[in-house]
């Protein structure tokens, strides 16, 4: 599989606004059923020390996964992927689709504005555990 | 006005374009899934899930959303020919497969009795749309690169719908087939757009459970469409699919 497909264009659509009141933040629980839950304490003042926290690296199928979290006055601020899988196994074979009639491509980035990212990431395990050690850091 | 508040152990934003819109509409969307989450969250010890999977409830106590939810995924189980079960490996429920989309579907009424009209909702990567963005025009969703997650490979418009994606590139997978071991390497992420974001989601569910034949599981459903990529980078699409992607 060629990596030239996944082009250089790099659109920053996963920088979250997490404006979050930390009295009314919550447990911090995984969805998958790997990763163990970690608790976000809730308090009734500020939870959280302002400045940048940066999660575990957390190696996960296809490389790694880091998260960066930013608080401002005690809120957080933004909620960034710094690492992520990158390399892929290139030795595995092309998959036949039992139904050819179904149109296939080669995905490839896209610049266009949007308003709203789907994905599977926010509730990977990987993302989780990352945020999870990066809000500890962040603690009082 | 728009927010993001972490609950239920992932993102949830809530935007909302009416100018009518008030800090206690955004307040009362959050509410509602700490909620939702108070009743089924596998890691309170309090919560209705882990009273049940406890044994410390029996079904006559069940609340009515617990009832609701256990009914929908019974539903689901059947549509998709058992690829969607709530039940785990060692016999407890874990309904979170279907509470996500559910609430975030219910959230969206909520907001609709409130009389709004251009909003949506989105918790971990699954997202309900209503009217248009804040130009007017239609919301428009990208599908994230499940192999660089800073970038999308395509890019969806919205009215009144709902779109899910499922995925297990990443180690911690939340979906598991529940016909064989093995694990899911075929496909790396399956997006659905359907009516409302708890059907697409449901689906999307099962069909990545299904691998490689999910989407044409998806092709057979009616009123929805479905967009999956392989591990090699190579994205197949329902035949209606390309319907969303234009403005």
């Amino acid at each position: 599989m060629k990596k030239s497909i996944l082009s250089a264009t790099v659109i920053l659509t996963f920088v979250i606004y997490v404006v979050a009141t930390l009295t009314k933040s919550t447990v911090i629980a995984p969805v998958g059923d790997k990763t163990p839950p970690v608790q976000s304490t809730p308090s009734q003042s500020a939870a959280y020390k302002d400045g940048t926290y940066t999660g575990d690296s957390i190696d996960v199928y296809y490389g790694n996964v880091q998260v960066q979290v930013d608080v401002q006055n005690g809120k957080f601020s933004d909620v960034t992927v710094l690492d992520h899988p990158k390399d892929r196994d290139t030795s595995v074979s092309i998959y036949e689709y039992a139904a050819p009639k179904l149109k296939s491509e080669a995905i490839a980035a896209q610049s266009a504005q949007i308003d709203a990212v789907s994905g599977a990431t926010a509730t990977s395990g990987g993302f989780i555990k990352s945020l999870a050690s990066a809000l500890a850091k962040a603690k009082n | 006005m728009k927010e993001t508040r972490i609950i239920m152990g992932m993102p949830i934003t809530v935007e909302i374009v009416d100018s009518s819109a008030k800090e206690k509409d955004l307040d009362d969307v959050f509410s509602y899934f700490q909620n939702v989450e108070s009743k089924f969250s596998k890691y309170k010890e309090t919560s209705e899930v882990s009273k049940i999977n406890n044994g410390e409830i029996s079904e006559s106590e069940y609340s009515e959303d617990m009832k609701i939810v256990l009914e929908l995924s019974e539903e689901t189980k059947n549509l998709t020919n058992g690829y969607f079960n709530i039940v785990t490996p060692d016999g407890k429920i874990d309904p979170s497969g279907l509470v996500k989309g559910w609430a975030i579907y219910e959230a969206s009424n909520l907001l609709k009795e409130k009389g709004f009209n251009d909003f949506y909702i989105e918790a971990g990567g699954d997202i309900q749309t209503h009217g248009t963005n804040n130009e007017g025009e239609k919301w428009r969703v990208g599908i994230r690169n499940p192999f660089e997650l800073e970038e999308i490979v395509k890019v969806v418009y919205l009215d009144e719908e709902g779109i899910a994606t499922s995925g297990t590139y990443l180690r911690g997978q939340h979906v598991y087939d529940p016909f064989r071991e093995k694990p899911i390497t075929e496909i790396v992420s399956l997006t659905v757009v359907g009516p409302n974001v708890y059907e697409a989601d449901r689906f999307a569910t099962a069909a990545f459970a299904m691998r490689e034949n999910g989407i044409q599981f998806i092709e057979k459903l009616d009123g929805f469409e479905g967009y999956s990529i392989d591990q090699n980078g190579i994205a197949t699409m329902t035949s209606g699919f390309e319907k969303y992607t234009n403005k």
